[in-house]
């Protein structure tokens, strides 16, 4: 019997978002960070994982242990890349030897799909290692997509962008951060990595409504999503990566899910990392979320 | 919070734009940026109060940034002056913790500052991060007095276990393939992992017992760090003078240092120089007696290299 169909408010059939050209028509499923403190207990005790995420960076390198642990995780686990400096926002043009060599490592470890910031992070060949915020502009959403289109060509690839964590707005810009996000992937016709962390952070930060913008991204474009845990200050909240993922954070992740379907999800958790099965059991817990939206798909 | 009613993602692109700024306005704005981003923090830790042309930096934030009811664009813009600082002042940490050890906390604080802001990171990767480290410090001699020697050896070393760990391992040539060849003609390299140091201090067992007690690399994420690892009191004496010859090599995936023979150190160096192995031997003896030390132990030698996979084959000889 044909399964009933649920329609996003974007008239797509949510059960045919999480496979889709964006994350090249897989359905993966819950994945952790591939992290250092972890390689032992992985490769000795081969845990049930259904995928992981590496930083692309962490590999591009050209031999020596990165490598090796690399080729190991690959025979028994599926990988997906996840760059942190592509910096698509830059006034730079791209960086042809570094899209050499992520092509390299395209080809060692199949990822399905890329993914990498919306953001820029260097100017004048000068590096800041960080994802700092975007101007939102029409004339940067146009820079940022022609470049997005430029790496895809290269790399022969799904690409998909992710919102970063902000601290700081431009008085330049000209839309919400989630119009220039839907702008610059339209525009780009690419997908979107959605940090449902990173929503909530920059909500605190900045003050709007993270169900609003969890409403207003295109959700036929959502190729993964991310969970994370943050750290909250006084007069702001910093994205951390070192804590579990809190309630309200679950509670746009139910949101996120309801509206792109049971798209892949991935719990970072990047400092202070306890230990390996701490982190994959709080990955874990995206599942009762997960079968919940599959069934009220299945009722409806 | 009040959620307003779903809209069109394709909203925004149909709004009249209100400035046609391009890549002119956009770099601009990303170097104004980057320049009070990159600014070295005070003695406290937070961003400078001015500008480096003098400005105001209250005046110059508020220019591109906007406040919020918690936060001035001063205080905004800090939060990314201070974790650009934090993260590369970490990784400096790990990656240099024999030359911070030598020089004490401060003062390796002091000269990663200096040296970020006259070298900013020209890499998409922190693993690069010091690649100009010992052409600064050679630059820079207040840095390395009053032990000029034992802090730029300490520095090549470190960029050496860096090279060590991760550069490429080409085919190597085997002990068998180097049979029967004419050492004339013969021209071999040495792995790119490979580099060879002329040391005053035996810096390789220093550095044995600092990972005893050091942590491992860490590797690049996109999270926010606000706070430096605690400084740590210089409990391992300075290293006492003694000459060696050392190879930084790769095995197995692992990073060694080997002492070297100073007639195999020369023979290695005239290798790497483009030498023919004949010529090596030539150029590495310095007397009839060392030639005739080499010409006893070569077998030996290149029997060792060999299994270690030291050497590929140029492309041209």
């Amino acid at each position: 019997m044909p399964r009933a169909e649920r329609v996003s408010a974007l008239g797509v059939p949510t059960s045919e978002m999480p496979a889709n050209g964006f994350n090249g028509h897989t359905d993966y499923g819950i994945g952790i960070g591939l992290r250092v403190p972890h390689y032992n207990h992985i490769l000795t005790e081969k845990p049930v994982v259904d995928w992981f995420e590496i930083i692309s960076e962490n590999f591009m390198c050209d031999g020596g242990r990165p490598l090796r642990i690399l080729d190991q995780i690959l025979e028994q686990y599926r990988v997906v890349q996840h760059g942190v400096s592509m910096y698509f926002g830059n006034a730079d043009p791209l960086d042809r030897e570094h899209l050499k060599k992520l092509r390299r490592l395209i080809k060692r470890t199949n990822t399905p799909w890329l993914t990498d910031h919306l953001c820029w992070g260097s100017v004048d060949g000068s590096y800041s290692h960080d994802l700092l915020p975007m101007p939102y502009t029409f004339a940067a959403a146009r820079i940022t997509a022609r470049k997005i289109r430029e790496a895809r060509d290269f790399l022969e690839i799904p690409i998909a962008v992710e919102n970063v964590s902000s601290y700081a707005e431009f008085h330049v810009s000209e839309m919400t951060e989630w119009e220039f996000l839907s702008e610059v992937v339209e525009l780009a016709d690419c997908g979107i990595l959605l940090d449902v962390n990173n929503i909530y952070v920059s909500s605190r930060n900045h003050d709007f409504d993270p169900f609003d913008y969890l409403d207003n991204v295109p959700h036929h474009r959502v190729a993964q999503l991310h969970i994370a845990g943050h750290t909250k200050y006084e007069k702001y909240v910093l994205d951390t990566h070192d804590h579990p993922v809190i309630s309200p954070v679950w509670k746009l992740y139910a949101h996120a899910i309801q509206r792109c379907g049971p798209t892949a999800t991935l719990l970072e958790w990047d400092a202070r990392i306890p230990s390996f099965d701490e982190v994959h059991n709080e990955a874990l817990k995206a599942n009762q979320f997960r079968d919940r939206v599959a069934k009220e798909a299945a009722l409806a | 919070m009040k959620r307003s009613k779903p809209i069109s993602s394709a909203t925004a692109s149909r709004r009249k734009p209100r400035s046609r700024n391009g890549v002119a306005e956009l770099r601009d704005l990303q170097q104004h940026f980057a320049r009070a981003v990159m600014r070295p923090p005070d003695r406290n830790q937070r961003m400078q109060s001015r500008a480096a042309d003098g400005r105001p930096m209250r005046r110059v934030a508020s220019e591109f940034i906007k406040p919020n009811d918690r936060l001035t664009a001063f205080e905004r813009l800090e939060i990314y002056n201070r974790s650009y600082w934090f993260r590369l002042l970490d990784c400096f940490h790990e990656d240099y913790r024999g030359l911070r050890t030598v020089l004490g906390d401060r003062k390796f604080e002091r000269l990663t500052s200096a040296y970020l802001s006259k070298y900013p990171s020209h890499s998409f990767t922190l693993r690069n991060l010091g690649d100009r480290l010992v052409k600064f410090l050679e630059e820079n001699p207040r840095w390395t007095r009053p032990r000029r020697d034992l802090v730029l050896q300490m520095a090549r070393l470190e960029w050496a276990i860096v090279e060590a760990f991760d550069n490429e391992k080409k085919t190597a040539v085997t002990a068998d393939e180097l049979l029967d060849k004419d050492p004339r003609r013969l021209r071999l390299d040495l792995q790119p992992y490979i580099t060879l140091l002329k040391l005053d201090y035996p810096l390789d067992e220093y550095m044995v017992t600092l990972k005893k007690r050091g942590a491992l690399r860490s590797e690049a994420s996109n999270t926010v760090e606000l706070s430096l690892p605690a400084p740590r009191r210089r409990s391992i004496p300075l290293p006492k003078r003694e000459q060696l010859f050392l190879a930084v090599h790769r095995h197995d995936e692992s990073v060694y240092y080997k002492r070297l023979e100073p007639e195999a150190f020369r023979v290695l160096a005239a290798l790497q120089r483009g030498a023919t192995l004949g010529a090596a031997c030539a150029q590495a003896a310095r007397s009839a007696r060392e030639a005739a030390a080499i010409a006893s132990r070569l077998k030996e030698w290149f029997s060792s290299w060999s299994a270690l996979g030291w050497f590929y084959r140029k492309e041209k000889s």
